[in-house]
């Protein structure tokens, strides 16, 4: 037995799950592609991008931590009204909003995360619950800052660098939130990579037995939440700075519920699962978008019990259970 | 006379009527193996769980290298150097045996704390859980997930999770539960491997191990600590006999044999 | 003279029993077999629109409806119990909790197709629209109705649950599953019949709340975050727990309308968290 053997071939293993594989550059590189085939579509593709964002964020703490939260959308609501009343009130640089907005989002995600890391199960999913309708019912209240029921009104995003204005045609809005999601997923995949990303796995996997192997999991916990909400922030800064508009829809439960069944539908704890999720949901909506809101429900509860009983791991899962089964003849 | 590794006094602990742990006083000395028996329900996993912490005492102290860890934390105790195993395996279902016992290694050495290094970076950390798992013959598949592995390597598996936290104290919860004579030659092998550095308090019903491993026994009868010794002063020791071994294997327990 | 908080309390009070009725049967589901299902009110919804339908194009009187609506309810809840939910018992709390909410997106849309999305109008007799006056404030028949049935049920499932033989199996089952499969008890059966019941009990909240607080396809939706705060601060499992918390709840978010209105549901959510931080389990609960 080589001594070199035995160091390396461990190392190595670990190595190749971090290196990029040909279908992933072939997805990124195929977000290029709205620019030629689809350019009358482009500010439904920067909406797309930022939700595909939203729902990263989401994989972060569900897919990789286990926490089921149903209301994430109080970070985008929180990034978007930070962005939005930036602009509002003179500064609407676009990148330094950005950071404010992921500032304030990571704030609130980390005073909450104190609460958050000491429950489970069904009083976990409530009290997120609960803080995603709290907020909603306080933007509702506050009117005079957040415009109430009509939405924020004034926002005026400056030009990106200087030079790049957002405008109807979209090519601006969609680079800018491209490059966004793109940054922010390599940090999201370095953080996988990471040892701290074995430690949200093994939470994910035996969160019981965490403090037995001395882990600190309420400290990991708060960390990734933190992280997620403030990435949660960035995605609805995006969204109010590209459409000049924000809502109280931006943190209600509907958006909430929705980024859960987009990552369920890619498939949790892969990192593209929220990513092909958001694709496909978008897209549809787009389709259908002439179908009255009631019937569209009725068609994502089908879904989502489709999902649940035939694809328990979403399309991602699928896809891959088929491509284990074509390597093992 | 140097202090105990670990010591309790007066522990005590109670479900309502149901008192499952009552005045428990033990002392181990360092490095000494220690069998903890009794009959099912005698409370020897409360025991367990709470001198780790997952449960809280009524009343009571704990000790560990005499200092009072009653307060403390359940991960803080690890960091202490005191682990236990499960009699169930508790394990990482979806992660490989490498990653499983990297995790635990990452966690000791705080590393499990850093997310803009990359795992591959922390060669020392994988090296180490590496050798953890070739001491214990798992290294052949520590590229396999966790719930491929054979149930005898599953309990392996436990053990080298333990041992990746560096324990100055190891509780092991029947750590030969289930695993068929077939496979259970490496585990033995593994606890008779531990480094003497270890004190080691195991729960066992297989008295071959008790004979085997044991220096000292403890039996425990409801929720209380009957009597301590050498195993052979509590096979031939009555009380225990009708209590726990009844008639029938009171016969076997009298010629032990050696392993 | 009583003065007005009387009033405030007793409305409370009614819309708590209303609450309650509509918790129950989710909190002893759940704690018997840690299923979470959201499309709980859906039944609910369910027994309200049978009610709608036997009134208006039966002319069914109210009362006749009820029975009907707690029987419509419990049946179909059993039809999805044995087809459907079964399979999830031992699923992850997430495809629990998006199978049910996909249930519910489904009810939702039905309802709105069948019946509409307006409130449904409800042309209850004279006497149970009038009121009392009592010490100089006015209380509605309606709610006192409402108020003497809830308690007259609360009773029956107290003595139930403590002096049937049922009941023994449904405390068994709920304190510890295995033990109780081990003694003999079928579990399954003993669910499936406890589903059954707290659906109904759930349907026919639905139909006495029409009154109350109107009835539209979004009411699966709304109204289970209700059910879902009850049940969690109530704690799981636990009977007396959930008409605790329901009452809480019922006067609380009644009394903060009356007296602080801007507020609005804002001090519902605020106690909800404020309560579970401080008992995660819930009031009463024990897991």
């Amino acid at each position: 037995m080589a001594l070199a053997e035995k160091v390396t071939s461990p190392q190595l293993c670990l190595q190749a799950q971090t290196r990029w594989r040909p279908v992933e550059i072939a997805f990124w590189l195929a977000t290029l592609l709205p620019y030629l085939l689809f350019p009358n579509y482009l500010s439904l593709a920067s909406q797309i991008a930022v939700t595909a964002l939203f729902a990263l964020s989401l994989d972060l703490i569900l897919g990789y931590a286990g926490i089921v939260s149903l209301g994430h959308a109080a970070f985008f609501g929180v990034g978007a009204y930070t962005a939005g009343l930036l602009s509002k009130y003179g500064w609407g640089e676009p990148l330094t909003g950005l950071a404010m907005a992921a500032l304030a989002a990571g704030i609130v995600g980390y005073a909450t995360s104190f609460v958050i890391c000491r429950f489970r199960h069904l009083a976990l999913i409530m009290l997120t619950l609960g803080f995603g309708l709290l907020l909603t019912e306080l933007a509702n209240s506050a009117g005079w800052l957040t415009g109430g029921l009509d939405g924020l009104q004034g926002i005026h995003t400056w030009k990106l660098l200087g030079y790049f204005r957002f405008d109807l045609y979209g090519y601006a809005a969609y680079s800018y939130a491209l490059a966004v999601l793109f940054a922010l997923f390599l940090f999201a995949r370095r953080i996988i990579h990471s040892p701290f990303g074995l430690s949200l796995r093994g939470i994910r996997e035996n969160l019981i037995r965490m403090p037995a192997i001395g882990a600190p999991s309420r400290a990991h916990i708060r960390t990734i939440y933190t992280i997620a909400a403030a990435i949660a922030g960035v995605a609805g800064a995006v969204l109010a700075q590209t459409t000049e508009t924000v809502s109280l829809d931006s943190l209600g439960f509907e958006r909430s519920a929705e980024v859960v069944v987009m990552l369920v539908l890619g498939g949790t704890g892969r990192l593209y699962g929220g990513l092909v999720g958001a694709i496909i949901y978008m897209v549809a909506r787009d389709q259908f978008s002439g179908v009255v809101p009631q019937y569209w429900y009725f068609w994502i509860g089908i879904l989502l019990v489709a999902v649940v009983v035939f694809l328990p791991n979403g399309v991602l899962g699928g896809l891959a259970k088929i491509a284990s089964r074509w390597s093992r003849p | 006379m140097s202090a105990p590794a670990l010591s309790t006094r007066g522990l005590a602990k109670k479900f309502g009527s149901l008192v499952v742990a009552s005045d428990i006083e033990i002392e181990l000395p360092q490095g000494v193996r220690y069998a903890l028996i009794g009959p099912n329900g005698a409370g020897k996993t409360t025991l367990i769980n709470l001198i780790t912490g997952m449960l809280r005492p009524d009343a009571g102290r704990i000790l560990l290298d005499d200092a009072d860890i009653t307060m403390l934390p359940p991960d803080q105790r690890v960091r202490r150097g005191l682990v236990r195993t499960y009699q169930i395996n508790s394990l990482f279902p979806h992660l490989t045996a490498l990653e499983s016992v990297t995790l635990v290694v990452c966690e000791r050495t705080r590393a499990a704390r850093i997310w803009w290094r990359q795992l591959p970076a922390y060669q020392h950390e994988i090296d180490e859980a590496y050798d953890i798992l070739s001491e214990l013959a798992l290294a052949a598949v520590c590229h396999r997930l966790t719930r491929e592995l054979a149930y005898g390597q599953q309990r392996l598996l436990e053990i080298a999770l333990a041992l990746a936290t560096r324990p100055k104290v190891l509780l092991l919860d029947e750590p030969a539960a289930g695993v068929p004579r077939e496979e259970s030659k490496e585990l033995f092998a593994a606890i008779a491997g531990l480094s003497g550095d270890i004190t080691v308090l195991f729960i066992e019903h297989d008295m071959e191990l008790v004979f085997r491993f044991a220096t000292r026994v403890i039996v425990m009868v409801g929720g209380r600590v009957l009597v301590e010794g050498t195993p052979h002063e509590i096979a031939s020791n009555p009380q225990v006999r009708a209590v726990y071994l009844g008639k029938a294997t009171g016969k076997a327990m009298q010629e032990p044999r050696h392993g | 003279m009583l003065p007005p908080i009387f009033g405030v309390v007793f409305d409370g009070l009614a819309y708590g029993m209303l609450l309650f009725l509509l918790s129950v049967g989710q909190s002893v589901t759940l704690g018997m077999m840690n299923f979470i299902n959201l499309a709980h009110c859906s039944f609910a919804m369910l027994g309200g629109y049978v009610t709608i339908t036997l009134m208006s194009r039966y002319g069914w009187p109210f009362f006749a409806t009820l029975p009907c609506a707690f029987i419509v309810a419990a049946v179909v809840s059993v039809g999805f119990e044995r087809t459907l939910f079964r399979r999830l018992y031992r699923a992850s709390e997430l495809d629990q909790v998006l199978l049910t909410i996909g249930l519910v997106f489904i009810s939702v849309a039905v309802a709105a197709y069948i019946f509409g999305t307006d409130q449904q109008p409800l042309q209850l007799p004279s006497y149970l629209r009038s009121s009392l006056t009592f010490m100089g404030l006015r209380f509605a028949v309606y709610r006192l109705i409402l108020l003497g049935l809830a308690l007259a049920i609360t009773l029956a499932l107290v003595l139930g649950i403590e002096y049937t033989r049922f009941g023994a199996r449904v405390r068994a089952a709920v304190d510890n599953q295995r033990m109780a499969r081990g003694l003999g008890i079928d579990v399954d059966r003993t669910f499936a019949i406890t589903f059954a019941l707290g659906s109904g009990l759930a349907g026919l909240g639905g139909a006495l709340a029409i009154e109350i607080i109107g009835l539209d396809p979004s009411f699966a939706l709304t109204y289970l975050i209700y059910v879902l705060i009850v049940v969690s601060v109530g704690g799981l499992g636990s009977i007396s727990g959930s008409f605790a918390a329901a009452v809480v709840l019922g006067i609380s978010d009644v009394a903060g309308k009356y007296y602080i209105p801007q507020l609005g549901a804002f001090l519902i959510y605020l106690v909800m968290i404020s309560l579970l931080m401080w008992r995660p389990l819930g009031l009463l609960g024990r897991r």
